[in-house]
């Protein structure tokens, strides 16, 4: 079909282009990734759908505001490589933001399509065009400014500081990035697993960067290695942004919880994604435990207990649960992934939770001690808070448990930065315009800032520290539409 | 990367390594780690700083060869590098003027309560340093020892050099002649810090141990390092690694580090692949 003559009638008349995927049976044994990606095809088939409004309020449900109606426009023009740059102007991590974004909660939310039909399938079109121009030959830099003479350490170097060194670099700002791991990208390398996110994906977005000036330093912990204070006094950076991420996992509080056999999601999901031990011991020296015929749940309801619970699976898990106290319904899973899960063969225990965790005369796991909850009164959250049925506890035979219920704030920043404020939980206390904290020209942005949130949402605390730092250093009110 | 200065054997198995790393030779203090990662397919694996030169930018790490990762580092000769160095790590050990202080080391142990006692010393503690191994063979930093304590012993346990016995009856023997001990820092194996716990409990002298849980990223972030502590859930990697030995639940934490004692075996012998999955990408 024309893009350009085609009627708004015909274009509600084309179904969402569903999104090719490794048959479950498949994936469910391998590590490759599950979705395949459109075809040139079914992107402009897609794009077509988009019926170009003139308030494209998707462009609000986004954080980072991408200009989704120009590049979805470019996508149905066929020039896919411009619709990447024009994504590219307001996220750096594009490809990496098509496969993770919740988009059913924020763009493809607010998509007026989807008022009456399925909304525009804008992740699956922004991974598209990502993919397009690194497929495509070398990817054009964006235009760097000259150099300011100002220099700008980014602590962190997941989604929030990667986002953040993004809009510096193409200010003239020097930027540092401090990795606390070996490996850069935060959470995307250690904490996403390689069938949902390939890590050389992640690795290419970084490299753009590298090439547009931005320097990366591994192996340093600001805290212990270097505090912030050091930073500005010793090594002369004007301004410090601080996207650390998350940190301490938390736990149930149940008894039998340091039972071998009970682990964090972070350590399950560090060893297999991070140090690669599903390739043990031929291609990595990092063990991870052997789930091989054996029963696995994990505890939680949100993205990262499905990564983990999936991640079980492809380690020969015979059964691997989730095991939550709530209804599907108030699962803060994406949608796709809890329906990939299921295609896997995830089996879901809902409405249940754990009392007790069992264990041998060795102490090894043996299994959890649950009851069945029904949904009650509505709670300060706005959902239904469970509530236990008496009598109905039974025993679940596990070998490994997995908790996946959040996460707290690492506690060396507070430790070692004293003027900087933090909240009862330990969470960094921000001016949400700007991002500053309360310690002169030290801004934090995402999870250090939230608590555990989404990728795109730190990517946008990021964007708004870049643009307060800039003006702060250069002591001006730039005109944000540049950005 | 990251170089190797000089390495030598100190014992059998046990070696002293010498590594550039300045920013970490600048801010190390008694009681904390790093982690290292020998090769890029390696595990991260969490050892206590010996010592540091400032001046060089270097640390010395005393390592006994027991896993893989252990194994090939202790292979390296100098001029070497090895992947990564991160740290430091964890809470330095808590240093005051506790009046008589006795540092124990078992094994390569003796390599994590040297720095600790060269700071009680230089606290203007009265250091008693105790430095046990299996065997004359196996006794390493004597002299290092003896030249930061006002007393000195070895005890080995086949009686081939020193006082014949544990490191437990040497303190039993100091405690019965009736001195009085403010303050023991003991190092080494689990059984080893357990038993040394029940010592001094019925006599209330202070005790502090560094733990050694299987940790992956040493930096609070994987939860893997828990050890019970006063009934409750601490991290070692930011917690610790040192911790009251008498509110130290010893049985929790060596059951935990047998989790991957069939993995480590099979990596250590270079056994055949056990992968399942078709990781032919």
């Amino acid at each position: 079909m024309d893009a350009k003559h085609i009627t708004n009638k015909e274009r509600l008349a084309i179904p969402r282009q569903p999104m090719p995927a490794q048959d479950p049976k498949v994936r469910s044994t391998n590590f490759r990734e599950v979705n395949l990606g459109y075809t040139p095809e079914l992107a402009q088939q897609e794009a077509l759908r988009c019926i170009q409004c003139k308030d494209p309020v998707c462009i609000q449900g986004c954080p980072v505001n991408i200009k989704i109606d120009e590049f979805i426009q470019l996508v149905a023009d066929g020039d896919f490589l411009g619709a990447a740059r024009k994504v590219k102007e307001d996220n750096v991590l594009p490809a990496v933001c098509g496969r993770v974004c919740p988009q059913e909660d924020q763009c493809e939310k607010a998509c007026v399509i989807g008022k009456k039909h399925a909304p525009v399938a804008i992740g699956n079109l922004e991974r598209f065009v990502a993919d397009w121009e690194r497929e495509h030959g070398e990817p054009d830099l964006p235009a760097i400014k000259a150099p300011t003479g100002k220099k700008v350490a980014v602590i962190g170097s997941g989604p929030a500081g990667l986002s953040c060194a993004n809009d510096l670099i193409r200010q003239g700002h020097r930027v540092v990035v401090f990795e606390a791991l070996h490996e850069l990208g935060g959470v995307l390398m250690y904490g996403v697993p390689e069938f949902r996110l390939p890590k050389e994906i992640v690795k290419t977005e970084i490299e753009g960067l590298k090439k547009m000036g931005v320097e990366f330093q591994t192996d340093v912990v600001v805290g212990r290695s270097v505090t912030i204070d050091e930073l500005i006094e010793e090594e002369g950076f004007d301004a410090v942004f601080i996207g650390v991420g998350a940190g301490l996992p938390w736990f149930m509080g149940i008894p039998g919880e340091n039972l071998v056999g009970v682990l964090a999601a972070n350590e399950f999901l560090t060893r297999v994604n991070l140090m690669k031990a599903y390739d043990f011991p031929a291609g990595s020296d990092t063990p991870v435990f052997d789930c091989r015929g054996k029963n696995v749940a994990v505890f939680g309801g949100g993205n990262t207990a499905m990564d983990a619970v999936r991640t079980a699976k492809r380690l020969g898990a015979e059964h691997a649960y989730i095991v939550y106290r709530r209804s599907e319904a108030e699962m803060p899973a994406r949608v796709e992934e809890i329906h990939h899960a299921k295609e896997e063969g995830i089996e879901f225990l809902l409405l249940m939770n754990p009392l007790e965790f069992l264990g041998n005369d060795r102490h090894w796991l043996t299994g959890v001690k649950c009851i069945k909850m029904e949904l009650g009164e509505p709670d300060d959250s706005g959902r239904r808070r469970p509530v236990p049925v008496e009598g109905s506890e039974f025993v679940l035979p596990l070998d490994m448990a997995v908790i996946s219920i959040g996460n707290g704030s690492n506690p060396l920043i507070k430790q070692t930065t004293p003027d900087i404020e933090v909240s009862k939980r330990d969470t960094i206390i921000v001016d949400i315009n700007t991002m500053a904290t309360s310690k002169e020209n030290v801004y934090a942005g995402g999870d250090i800032v939230t608590g555990g949130a989404t990728v795109i949402l730190a990517m946008g605390a990021g964007r708004t520290a870049a643009k307060a730092i800039h003006d702060k250093l250069m002591g001006t009110e730039v005109n944000h539409n540049e950005w | 990367m990251y170089r190797i200065v000089s390495s030598i054997f100190l014992a059998e198995n046990i070696k002293k390594l010498e590594i550039e790393a300045p920013r970490i030779a600048k801010k190390r203090k008694a009681g904390q780690f790093i982690m290292l990662r020998v090769t890029s397919h390696g595990e991260r694996v969490p050892l206590t700083i010996a010592g540091s030169d400032p001046e060089k930018g270097t640390i010395t790490l005393i390592v006994q060869g027991m896993g893989k990762s252990t194994r090939e580092l202790n292979m390296l000769e100098a001029g070497k590098s090895i992947a990564d160095i991160v740290g430091p790590l964890g809470t330095p050990s808590h240093i005051e003027n506790f009046g008589t202080a006795v540092s124990i080391g078992g094994g390569v142990g003796t390599a994590i309560a040297y720095p600790t006692a060269v700071a009680l010393k230089e606290a203007g503690n009265h250091v008693i340093t105790i430095n046990g191994a299996r065997s004359k063979d196996l006794v390493i930093l004597e002299n290092e020892m003896k030249e930061v304590s006002d007393e000195a012993y070895i005890t080995t346990d086949d009686g081939s050099y020193g006082f014949h016995g544990f490191v437990t009856q040497k303190l039993q023997e100091l405690i019965d002649s009736g001195r009085k001990i403010d303050y023991v820092l003991a190092i080494g194996p689990i059984p080893m810090m357990k038993a040394i716990a029940e010592v001094t409990r019925p006599y209330g002298i202070k005790t502090v141990v560094s733990l050694n849980p299987i940790m992956v990223d040493g930096t609070g972030m994987c939860g893997g390092c828990r050890v019970t502590v006063k009934d409750e859930i601490k991290f070692a990697c930011v917690d610790g690694p040192e911790f009251d030995a008498h509110e130290v639940d010893f049985t929790n934490l060596a059951d935990r580090n047998r989790i991957y004692l069939s993995e480590e075996k099979e990596s250590a012998e270079g056994t055949s692949h056990r992968c399942h999955l078709h990781m032919d990408k």
